[in-house]
Formats: structure tokens, sequence, C-alpha cells
């Protein structure tokens, strides 16, 4: 592992499958009485958030927690300059005061490189701008693992699916991420990792939320959704904003709905065994119909409880608890 | 400034564009006195330059020196003095100070600062609009008409974008022989754009700044020159496009000229991958390819002339995330190295040419009087002594004559050393150093 997580880039994929492994060892302590590790007792973890995530921070900081680690949640709200302090000034002054590892969620593309140049512990990207989202892709691959990947193997094995999923990766699943790619850094670790892990991946937005570029993605990219969906292991929904429509990517959120919207008459389009995702926060009755949020094929509620483990193994592996077992 | 004349003889320097073989050269009364083989001239000071080269002074179009208004980046004291480090004679200093350079005032002020520092002419660029806000004109005869005498208009900063504004600066400033220089950029097309629209930007999920928001300015630009009759310059080409666009104006025959920043000549976006911004500029730098068609534009003269874009920036307006920290580089002390790196040493140009690209024509673009011209006896002494076989230095900003330090060629091996720097025969830079 490199002693940061900045992009799903940095994750080979057996950094990555090791991740998987620690996340689903971790899961086992959700279910305890007591669901505390001492692991990362003494340690110190930052969150720094210089944007509103109730949501994400929530989920490192459980995670943290769970690892015994002290957790400060330091919140900056707006951009640096506008706050007044530097981001430098802050990353110095947070490392001064003994932080070990910071996660740090910022409106910047780019903002946690700069953060690991000026700290001598460990960063961990919770978010930077349009750039990525390594956690949530790493979430992300854990949920599909477990749902899809080793299942067929012990037919009626019920819970115990993702034992064997152990060491697993995602060959050959075919994963359909839709919507708002250009401004999402969701998509773009879900791109870097789970095509590492073997996964075959196909961009659908409309042309104009489309990188330029693309084709140098290890992706394929379709403007129309109808087409995929029937080929897809799993459909990733991403979330689409108002001020995109009036920033002319499309005409309407009633016309996107129409074209590029997961509704119940395009989820039966889906093969049986097919999951739907979404990162969240939802628009219902936008780019996800609350049918189909709902339904039994929506992981959401899943990803969220994933989302915790994941950060967990992160946390873990990155703060060198590894030496100490679990 | 320059009331004590000097006198000096250079002693086998090769003169870019000159005959074969090395000359001396006698500088005397602030012009070259004469050039030849065996020169003797008692009493004067002697400068060994075997080996070296005699450019005539370089002649910069594109220089912020910050002040009034950011001494704490750059004076027009410091700006000069990196200038003059540099080999050039003459700066061409930019509007965007704070007061705007939009009045016959500031004008006067830029100009008389660079009268009193001494170590290069500060030419002023006069603001196309009021406050660069980009719509009304200023009072551009009253500029031209300053003691600063302004020849060259431009909003640089921004982009002078409302099409009719823009025609009726082409065409008044024909009353006293100005140019325009444009800053071409779309601005609907590049609102947050951080770095060249490409593989890089989407990959490093920073805004993209279209190739065809330059090239489109330009070629609209183009048309009104023509049309008008008038003269247009573009600022800082960065894309193979405008490259195509410009050599179509003019083998039309239209009174354009372009020139290129060295750190297009040179750098990729690939250089933001670690997102510091000391490589954020605006244009941004570009693909391989705009770095091979820029060079090749130089090189057959559809680009005219090298310009620095010298843009200091204090230390914490680069320490900063990507969107948030300024835009530009330092380049004066750099220019040549790089000049020879991009296009000497790879054979596009030689140095006949490098002074057409870096002093002549920048010199007659600029109408800076008394620069540009030919080393040859009784041309005004100002001149570049360059040795272009200095072995290749990591550039060290820390020890830049600049007041800042956001060279994008930090820790990059350049060839060659500026080892003289006479401005009508005052020596300006001796061995390397500032003589004062």
């Amino acid at each position: 592992m490199n002693k940061h997580l900045i992009s799903a880039a940095d994750l080979t994929r057996e950094d990555a499958i090791l991740v998987l492994d620690t996340a689903a060892e971790l899961a086992s302590v959700a279910g305890r009485p007591i669901r505390k590790l001492p692991t990362l007792r003494g340690r110190t973890v930052v969150n720094l958030f210089y944007e509103d995530s109730t949501r994400t921070r929530t989920s490192f900081e459980l995670a943290a927690k769970r690892l015994s680690a002290d957790v400060v949640n330091f919140s900056a709200k707006g951009s640096s300059v506008a706050k007044g302090e530097s981001l430098k000034d802050t990353a110095l002054t947070l490392e001064a005061m003994g932080s070990d590892a910071i996660v740090i969620r910022h409106p910047a593309s780019g903002a946690p490189h700069r953060l690991a140049g000026w700290v001598t512990g460990t960063v961990v990207n919770a978010g930077d701008g349009t750039h990525e989202h390594p956690t949530q892709a790493l979430l992300d691959a854990f949920t599909m693992r477990q749902r899809l990947v080793g299942r067929s193997a012990s037919p009626g094995a019920g819970g115990s699916a993702d034992d064997n999923a152990r060491g697993a990766a995602l060959d050959g699943l075919r994963v359909t991420i839709v919507g708002d790619v250009l401004h999402s850094r969701v998509a773009r670790s879900n791109v870097l990792l789970l095509s590492t892990l073997g996964a075959h991946v196909t961009l659908v937005a409309p042309p104009t939320l489309v990188p330029y570029a693309v084709e140098a993605w290890p992706c394929q990219v379709s403007y129309d959704l109808d087409a995929e969906l029937g080929k897809s292991d799993v459909v990733m929904m991403l979330r689409v904003q108002n001020e995109r429509m009036t920033a002319a990517y499309f005409p309407t959120i009633r016309e996107y709905r129409r074209r590029y919207g997961l509704d119940s008459g395009r989820m039966a389009l889906l093969p049986e065994h097919a999951i739907v995702m979404h990162p969240g926060p939802m628009n219902r009755g936008v780019e996800i119909a609350a049918d189909v949020a709902d339904s039994p094929r929506s992981t959401i509620v899943e990803q969220v409880a994933n989302g915790v483990t994941v950060r967990m193994a992160v946390l873990y592996l990155m703060l060198g608890g590894a030496e100490e077992g679990l | 400034m320059n009331h004590v004349r000097e006198e000096w003889l250079i002693k086998g320097a090769t003169v870019a564009g000159g005959p074969p073989g090395p000359v001396d050269i006698h500088l005397a009364g602030g012009a070259i006195a004469a050039i030849g083989a065996g020169l003797a001239a008692p009493g004067a000071r002697v400068v060994d330059a075997a080996g070296l080269i005699a450019l005539p002074g370089l002649v910069d179009l594109h220089t912020h020196l910050r002040e009034p208004g950011r001494e704490d980046a750059e004076t027009v004291e410091t700006g000069t003095r990196a200038a003059a480090l540099g080999g050039f004679t003459a700066v061409h200093a930019m509007a965007n100070t704070m007061p705007v350079a939009d009045t016959a005032g500031v004008v006067e002020q830029v100009w008389r600062l660079g009268e009193q520092a001494g170590y290069a002419d500060v030419r002023p660029v006069g603001a196309v609009t009021l406050a660069l806000a980009g719509t009304q004109l200023a009072e551009l005869g009253a500029m031209a008409d300053s003691a600063a005498r302004v020849r060259v208009f431009s909003d640089d900063g921004h982009c002078v974008a409302d099409p009719l504004l823009m025609r009726r600066a082409l065409e008044y400033v024909k009353a006293f022989g100005g140019v325009i220089a444009q800053h071409a950029q779309e601005p609907r097309l590049t609102e947050g754009a951080q770095l060249n629209e490409g593989e890089v930007a989407s990959r490093l999920g920073l805004a993209g700044w279209p190739a065809a928001a330059e090239e489109a300015i330009i070629a609209r630009d183009c048309l009104l020159a023509a049309h008008t009759g008038s003269r247009l310059h573009v600022c800082h080409v960065s894309t193979a496009g405008s490259v195509e666009i410009l050599r179509w104006a003019k083998s039309k025959g239209w009174h354009v000229t372009a020139e290129v920043t060295p750190h297009h000549l040179l750098l990729t976006d690939e250089r933001a991958v670690g997102y510091d911004p000391v490589f954020k500029v605006n244009p941004p730098l570009r693909t391989a390819a705009d770095v091979e068609a820029l060079r090749a534009a130089l090189a057959d003269g559809t680009i005219d002339a090298v310009a620095t874009d010298h843009a200091p920036h204090p230390l914490e307006a680069k320490e900063a995330e990507w969107a948030e920290a300024a835009m530009g580089m330092t380049g004066l002390e750099t220019a040549l190295r790089v000049v020879q790196l991009a296009m000497v040493d790879t054979g596009l140009l030689d140095w006949a040419g490098v002074a057409d690209r870096m002093s002549v024509r920048p010199a007659r673009i600029g109408q800076a009087s008394g620069h540009g011209q030919p080393v040859a006896a009784g041309a005004p002494a100002s001149l570049a002594l360059y040795d272009p076989q200095a072995a290749p230095e990591p550039v060290d900003p820390s020890v830049h004559a600049s007041k800042s330090r956001n060279s994008p060629f930090r820790g990059m091996a350049l060839p060659g050393r500026v080892v003289a720097t006479f401005l009508r025969g005052t020596a300006t830079v001796i061995d390397g150093k500032v003589t004062r």
C-alpha cells in the first residue's frame, strides 16, 4: 500500500483485494455486542472537511472510533482563501497537534495532493472536487463483490457469500455508471478501481456530461442507457444536480429523467441478478425513481453500511495496524 | 540615465547573424564605435568574449512588472534587474497593475520608474479598456501622447471579448500607429477553466480550457484586422490550431503578428499531474503536439516573437490548491536558455534567428526605438553576450533577481548562460551578475 490514498490509481490489484478482504474480516466486528477494536488506540485521525458531507464524515468518524482512534472533526466551510487561513497552514497546525492521519474532503481537485506534500502523516482523500473519491469506489467494489461474486459458488449459503469471495477480484463483471460523469469524483475513482479489479465499465451519459478525451480511460462510453441495461450486472446511478440544467448540459430535468433516469420500466431490462447502486445522496424522481431505490435490487443502504467497514480497513492498513493483527 | 559613458572592448565574440568567426566590438559613447578583428581601444574595459555570441539586446513584448500595486510580487527595479540578467534591454510592462495602466498618469509613472532603475528600457503597455473591464475604451490617445509614448495596448489577463469594442480599438489606434495586443480567450468557453481541456485535465478533474476558445478569438480578430486595415498582435499563442489561423491570416497579407512564451515552447499539461500550481498559467500548458506546432511556427516566422509573459507571484499565491492559486510564471531570467534548448539545440533556429525573434521583430512590433538593431558599427550599444556552451545547470529560482520564485523550470537543467548585457553602452550585467 502507498503511504497515502489519494487516487484509486494508487491501489494495485493486490492492494485493492487486500482492502476488500480486510473489510470483510472487519465486517464481522459489526455483528459483535462490543463493536470496537483496540487497533488504533492512541492514534489520532483528523477529519478535515471543507465541504458539508455529514454522510462521509460520519462514516470515517465511526470507522476510526471502531478502531479506537482519537477522532477530531475539523470543519472549514468554503474555500481556504475565503476563510483566511491557507490549507498549508491548517495542515501544519493539525500536524503540530499530533495527527497521524488526515482525512480530507475539499471542493478543489488536487487538494489532497497538496496536503500530502506538506504533512508527514497519512492523507486519505475523502473526495476532492471533481477528481476522485477512492474510498467510495472501494465500498462500491466491496458491495459488488459481496452481492455478485462467490454467491453462485455456494447456492443457498446465504450470508456466507463473501467468504467465498475472499481473495477474489471483479473479473468480467459488467458495470454501467450512469449520469454526470464529467463532474463526478465517484465515477473517476470507480473507473480506475473497477478496471484494476478486472470489471468492464461502461459510462452512460448525455455527450455534454462525458469528459473530454474519455477515450483514454479504461472504459466504454454509451449515450444510450436502454442499450446497456440488458448486459449489465451492476448499474450505478450518479446524482444529477439542478444547476447542470442552467449551464446547458441538458434542456430540462424532465428530459434528463426520460433519457437517463432509472425507473421500474428500465429496471425490468436488467438481468435478474443485476443490482442497482447509488453513492448518495439521491435525487428521488430524477436519476432514480423511488420504487427502484427501495427495491430489493437496490444496494443503497448496504453501501452506507459497507462504507464504514471499508474505511475501517483503509485506516487499519494505512496506519500500520497490520502488525498487531485482528 | 546612463549619464556616465562607459567604454568597453568585447574581444572575440561571434555576432549572431554576422560573419562567421570571432570579432571585437568596441562600445563607446553609447554606441557600437567599431566592429572588426584585432581592435584596440586603450582605456576601454575589456571583456573576454571567446566562445560567446553577441546578440542585439533582447526585447520582451510581454512582462508583468506588478508596480504599482503589487510590489510584494515585483517592482520595476527588481523586474528590470531580472530582465538584464536574461539579456533583455527593453521590456513592455503590461497594464494589469493596481491601479490599472489606463491613464497617461499611470503609464508615465511606470516609464519613469524604469528610467530611474536604469537596467532596461521600460515601455509601458496601455490598457485597451478602462480598468480592463472590457466595456469602455481607455484614453488610448492620451497614453500615446504621454512621455511614455505608448504604442502597444492590451487588456492582457482579460480578452477584449466584445467584438464591436475590439473593432473600434483596432481602428482607433491607427491614428497614432498603435497596435492592439490581444489576450485571446473566449470568456464563456473558459468559465472556471483550470487546465488545457484534454486527457490530463479530464483525469485530474480540472475544468478544461479548450483550444477552440483561443482559436475562435484569434480567427475573429484576424478578420477584424483585415476588415479595418489595422494591426493586430496576438499574445502568448498556445495551440496548434492558432498557428494554422495565423499562417492563413499572414498568407493574406494582413497585419497580424504573434508571440509565443518560452514555457509554451517547452512544457506540456502533463506537468500538472502533481497539482503543483507553479505550472498553472493562462493560457494553460498544452500538449506535446501543440509544443511541436509552436516551435515550427516560431522557426518559420508564422510566430514573430518570443515573449516571456513573466508573471511573478508571491509564494503564498502558489502555495495553495490548484483552483485557488494564481496563474502565471516567471520567465525573464530563463527565456534565452529555454529558447536555446527548445529551438537552437533542436536545430530549428540558428542564432541569427534567435536575434530576429527575441530582439529585431519584437522591437519592431513594439516600436521600441533604439532596440532590435543588428550588432553593427553605429548601432546603439545595446546587446547581450551569451555562452551557449555553458554546462547545463539546474534552475534555482531562489537566486533569481525577480522578487518572486514561481519559475516552472525549477530544477531543470537548462543550457547556456547570459554573461553580459549592455544598455546603450553601459554594462547592466557583467560575468552573469548585475553591475550594481
